[in-house]
């Protein structure tokens, strides 16, 4: 099933949660919306699961207006945060509940119940704690049951706020595979919602990054990485260097200095330059076209972190692969491999 | 007393606390329970029986059992759609309605009866026309059914008010998204929810309507046999200083009110382990 967002506005009070969304999500497509907190992320899942009505757009499955329906009747999966599982109902009557609650003339006989409830707890590898309630359960225990139960009624659309965010580090590492296995297995066009952009780019097929009520960027994990759409993508995707540069005329100044660098055609005046961490390539003093010295180093896993204090004034982070032999009070010079000027808004 | 009370805790004050509990509870509710019982002791089985089973005294027992059951039944439902009003929709005097619902908890029960009985009697606001249609309240067993349930509602709505409040409202979200209609979600989700606290609601307004005198005697008529109610009765015996007999239908009381409660605090503890265990 495909999904269409258009121009959706939703207001709470003064403030705008969702300022003018379009989006287009293909059939059998598992997709990110990530975002810090504020960014109308969850509102827009919830506004497409019938859970929110917007104050403007339209939201389309499969080309059909879906907002002249409740939740009830769009057959959507919804995962949440804080799992929202039953509480007074075992585990295997939390996933039945669904498949219970269908109209009379297409309700399952209590034998394909069972098999279905067996089936979808063979699914997410929980079948022995069918007769467990969910206070006995783990937190991924817990969110991996949610999830079945939202598959119960073979949702055409699968939507998940937050999933693992309510679990620790390691369990939600592990998740994150699974789910893309899972989803692998079932093929349900799926969206997730998350504020860790490192969840978003690992699982998800395509990105969307969301600021303030708009959408930012949408592209593939590699894109919104490689190639950030906006000075707010950049910073918020990755670990970026930013320095305050003055463009005039296609050339870049720092401080006053002109910098060995090519701006962009179209931008002027106040602008930020963006380098990632390792694209800056450090050489002898002498070369390069920033200029400094090391104050600090730190090492871990592959890398080393060195803090630069810049003769033009500020001080950067960067990284370096372990091997190249970096002291406290040397003096260097640095290229950026790779860079973008957007223009301060 | 080292296995109840070890001597490195967390929690200090174990000792002063279960002291002050233990004395506190013996003075104000054990030693007076145990007096009545050896007061019943005077009587031999025989009089404590032909006592009890007196078709007057049953009668009583009767009345006040049976409609008080009747009134928390009544009670636990208004009692709910109430609260489900007062905390699920915002509308205009709904602080003081909510205000409202404590009146039966401050008022003299005097008060509450005798306003009742005004409103109800054969010329009352309400009296006169259900009068019109064949209903008489005041003076009958219907009048103390009605008394009950005044003085009963506070405490099915303090209960489960908190409770609901508390309710995630994403669980009924979850319950719409999987298909489930209004009356599947109050019914499958919302309702074993409160289970416990409509339970405990349940209790406290039946055992408030059994132990209740001021309001019913000025509305009941207190015919014997057919609206006097048990604690009427003991106050009659008293009054004929016949004390033996106030005890044994009092002993009587307490048990059925100890075996009730007592059912309803396992029911309540079952209904609770099925929604946290």
């Amino acid at each position: 099933m495909t999904i269409e967002a258009r121009g959706v506005v939703k207001t709470f009070g003064t403030f705008k949660a969702l300022d003018g969304v379009d989006l287009k999500v293909a059939n059998g497509e598992l997709l990110a919306l990530l975002g810090p907190s504020g960014s109308g992320k969850t509102t827009l899942l919830r506004i497409i699961a019938g859970l929110e009505w917007p104050d403007a757009g339209e939201i389309l499955f499969d080309g059909e207006n879906a907002l002249d329906r409740g939740a009830r009747e769009r057959h959507v999966g919804f995962v949440f945060q804080h799992y929202a599982l039953f509480r007074h109902m075992s585990v295997f009557e939390n996933v039945a509940f669904g498949l219970r609650v269908q109209p009379r003339r297409i309700r399952k006989s209590e034998a394909q119940i069972r098999a279905r409830v067996k089936e979808l707890l063979d699914l997410v590898q929980l079948d022995w704690l069918a007769d467990r309630y969910p206070s006995q359960l783990s937190g991924g225990q817990r969110q991996r049951i949610a999830l079945a139960r939202a598959l119960a009624i073979e949702p055409r659309i699968l939507l998940l706020d937050e999933p693992f965010g309510a679990l620790d580090a390691k369990v939600r590492k592990e998740l994150r595979q699974w789910l893309r296995t899972l989803h692998h297995s079932i093929n349900v066009t799926s969206i997730f919602v998350t504020h860790d952009q490192e969840e978003a780019l690992e699982v998800a097929h395509r990105v969307v990054v969301m600021d303030k009520g708009r959408i930012e960027q949408v592209g593939s994990p590699n894109d919104v990485y490689d190639a950030p759409a906006t000075a707010f993508v950049h910073g918020f995707i990755g670990e970026s260097i930013m320095l305050p540069v003055e463009v005039s005329g296609g050339a870049v100044h720092l401080n006053g200095r002109p910098l060995d660098l090519a701006a962009p055609g179209d931008t002027a005046g106040a602008s930020t330059l963006f380098v990632r961490r390792h694209d800056m390539v450090i050489g002898p003093a002498d070369s390069g076209t920033l200029h400094g010295a090391i104050i600090h180093v730190r090492s871990f896993g592959p890398v080393q972190r060195a803090e630069i204090a810049l003769t033009e004034g500020s001080t950067i982070e960067i990284d370096a692969p372990r091997d190249r032999e970096l002291k406290i009070g040397d003096r260097i010079g640095l290229k950026p491999r790779h860079y973008r000027i957007f223009a301060s808004g | 007393m080292s296995v109840l009370a070890p001597r490195r805790s967390t929690l200090p004050g174990f000792g002063l606390t279960m002291g002050l509990t233990l004395t506190w509870l013996s003075l104000i509710v054990l030693i007076p329970l145990a007096g009545l019982f050896v007061r019943s002791t005077e009587l031999s089985l025989e009089q404590f029986w032909g006592i009890v089973t007196s078709r007057r005294t049953l009668s009583a027992l009767k009345i006040s059992f049976g409609l008080s059951f009747a009134a928390a039944l009544v009670n636990l439902v208004m009692g709910t759609i109430v609260v489900w009003a007062l905390v699920r929709y915002r509308f205009p005097g709904r602080r003081l309605f909510d205000a409202i619902v404590d009146v039966p908890f401050a008022l003299p029960t005097a008060v509450a009866g005798v306003a009742l009985t005004s409103l109800f009697a054969q010329k009352g606001w309400l009296g006169a026309p259900l009068a019109a249609l064949g209903i008489k309240v005041a003076f009958t067993p219907l009048g103390i059914f009605i008394a009950m349930i005044f003085i009963g509602i506070p405490f099915v709505v303090r209960t489960v008010q908190p409770v609901l409040i508390d309710l995630d409202p994403e669980i009924e979200e979850a319950a719409a998204s999987l298909g489930a209609g209004r009356w599947h979600i109050v019914t499958k989700v919302i309702l074993p929810s409160l289970m416990p606290a409509l339970l405990t609601g349940f209790a406290l307004a039946f055992a408030r309507a059994v132990g209740e005198y001021g309001s019913v005697i000025f509305i009941a008529g207190n015919l014997p046999n057919v609206s006097e109610i048990a604690p009427l009765l003991i106050v009659i015996r008293l009054s004929e200083f016949r004390y033996a007999d106030a005890t044994a239908i009092a002993v009587v009381m307490l048990v059925v009110a100890f075996v009730i409660i007592f059912a309803v605090n396992r029911l309540q503890r079952w209904a609770q382990a099925q929604a946290s265990s």
